[in-house]
């Protein structure tokens, strides 16, 4: 079998994959997907879809902040299966000195120009009701988003295809490097080769430095109205913020259908896909502890993820240093969802020589030899 | 012979044979138990609590198993959405 030629091959067909693929064709690249499983598979289908600005680092924040603003200028051309919702994001502060981060959190929102508003303990009661009483307030993020991005992978998919693109999913890659990708059936070649692959990614590029985290979630039969806003406990960056210890977090989102997602749990070296119940009950206890009548609700399913972490929290976007002819779009760990089409407008600047809207440095992969230089 | 009772089905009162579910008492009212995502009305499939089919909502708390929820004088019961 002789494939047809191609410019850019993307293996991986998650919401990262995807939207490379997608911005690809757009720039009129011949382009093909390889996937050894379904669209969006992995933590795509995993994770909860919270369209979230960001701010553990300016170069977090500045991507984050260009891509939720990509999602809303996309937002009229999405499907309704991509469920996409405005629905605001508030963290929560349980106590005075989480306020303190609370307004910390808003000054740095508001000097880079992302709406906030800081509420206070009896309207944060007023907008969320089923929160437990006594909470001191908290930030409003009111143009943060929620969506199925399984669905949105899809869409994007569909789009390459509809300008050309290739899509071979079902058979694993088992080797990819200067310009060839190797599948069970079949080898493929091109002047570019991405590697989108998520927690896989190291597997096919060796000396990748990412680790899975893994998560657990849970989801509610409907209940609509129940909660308005993604809920999530200051307390979580505390949590997203160890790169060893496990954690837990509350973490609610409000879905279209009235269902809603509790979450969040990391945890470092589990490799096994079963639900840990001791971590899923300290999960639900965390959630409890913040909103008590969550335990009156029926729960549908409980399933895991593992997010592609890699040591400084931002993801690789770029060429990797030892083949010229590899770029790297991986590495996100729980905000791939988010960053996915930010990702791919910084990946197609890089390969075609184009400036981007904003800075690529901190994201090249080239970062990690460095790293490597000083240690 | 069966003493009867009186429960509330979306807003009207009926009498039904003590011991009757409240999915049956649903069923007597002529209404379905819940409509599905898409729209479509759902009953009772299996009737032993297993493939809640039959939600409903019991006193003001969702998502009950009306087959496996005995009538009480009183009770509202109020298919679901």
């Amino acid at each position: 079998m002789s494939p047809a030629v191609h410019d850019v091959l993307i293996v991986g067909a998650g919401i990262v994959g995807a939207a490379c693929a997608y911005q690809c064709a757009r720039e009129g690249m011949r382009v093909a997907v390889l996937d050894k499983g379904m669209i969006g598979g992995g933590a795509t289908a995993a994770g909860m879809g919270h369209i979230v600005v960001m701010d553990d680092s300016e170069p977090q924040f500045a991507l984050t902040r260009y891509s939720r603003q990509l999602w809303q200028e996309m937002r009229p051309e999405l499907p309704n299966d991509v469920e996409y919702e405005q629905c605001g994001t508030i963290w929560v502060a349980a106590d005075e000195e989480e306020m303190m981060e609370v307004k910390r959190k808003e000054s740095f929102y508001q000097k880079r120009g992302v709406a906030t508003e800081v509420i206070d303990s009896s309207t944060l009661e007023n907008y969320e009701p089923h929160l437990r009483k006594g909470l001191a307030g908290g930030l409003v993020v009111p143009e943060d988003d929620v969506l199925y991005a399984p669905c949105a992978a899809k869409f994007f998919l569909e789009q390459a295809k509809a300008s050309g693109a290739q899509i071979d999913l079902g058979s694993a890659v088992l080797k990819l490097g200067n310009g060839h990708v190797t599948t069970a059936s079949t080898e493929f070649s091109a002047a570019i080769v991405v590697n989108a692959a998520g927690t896989w990614a190291a597997e096919l590029t060796p000396g990748l430095n990412i680790k899975k985290r893994k998560g657990h979630l849970l989801i509610t039969d409907r209940y609509p109205g129940f909660i308005k806003h993604q809920l999530v406990e200051l307390g979580y960056l505390k949590s997203a913020h160890s790169t060893t210890a496990d954690s837990v977090a509350f973490n609610l989102q409000p879905r279209r259908t009235g269902q809603i997602l509790i979450g969040s749990s990391r945890q470092y070296g589990a490799e096994h896909k079963e639900v840990d119940n001791e971590i899923l009950a300290s999960m639900l206890q965390r959630a409890q502890e913040y909103m008590p009548e969550l335990s009156g609700l029926s729960t549908i399913r409980a399933w895991t993820g593992f997010r592609a972490a890699t040591p400084d929290k931002l993801p690789l976007i770029g060429p990797w240093p030892e083949d010229e002819r590899l770029f790297l779009a991986t590495g996100h760990e729980g905000l791939g969802i988010t960053t996915s089409l930010g990702t791919a407008r910084l990946l197609v600047d890089q390969i075609v020589g184009r400036t981007s809207a904003i800075p690529v440095e901190p994201y090249l992969p080239a970062r990690t030899f460095s790293e490597h230089a000083h240690a | 012979m069966h003493e009867e009772i009186s429960v509330v089905v979306n807003h009207r009162s009926i009498m039904v044979p003590s011991g009757t579910t409240a999915a049956v008492a649903i069923a007597i009212a002529g209404q379905a138990c819940r409509m599905s995502v898409t729209g479509e009305p759902r009953s009772p499939l299996c009737g032993m609590g297993i493939c809640y089919e039959c939600r409903a909502v019991i006193n003001g708390k969702p998502h009950c198993k009306s087959c496996q929820t005995f009538c009480q004088a009183g009770m509202d019961i109020l298919t679901q959405e």
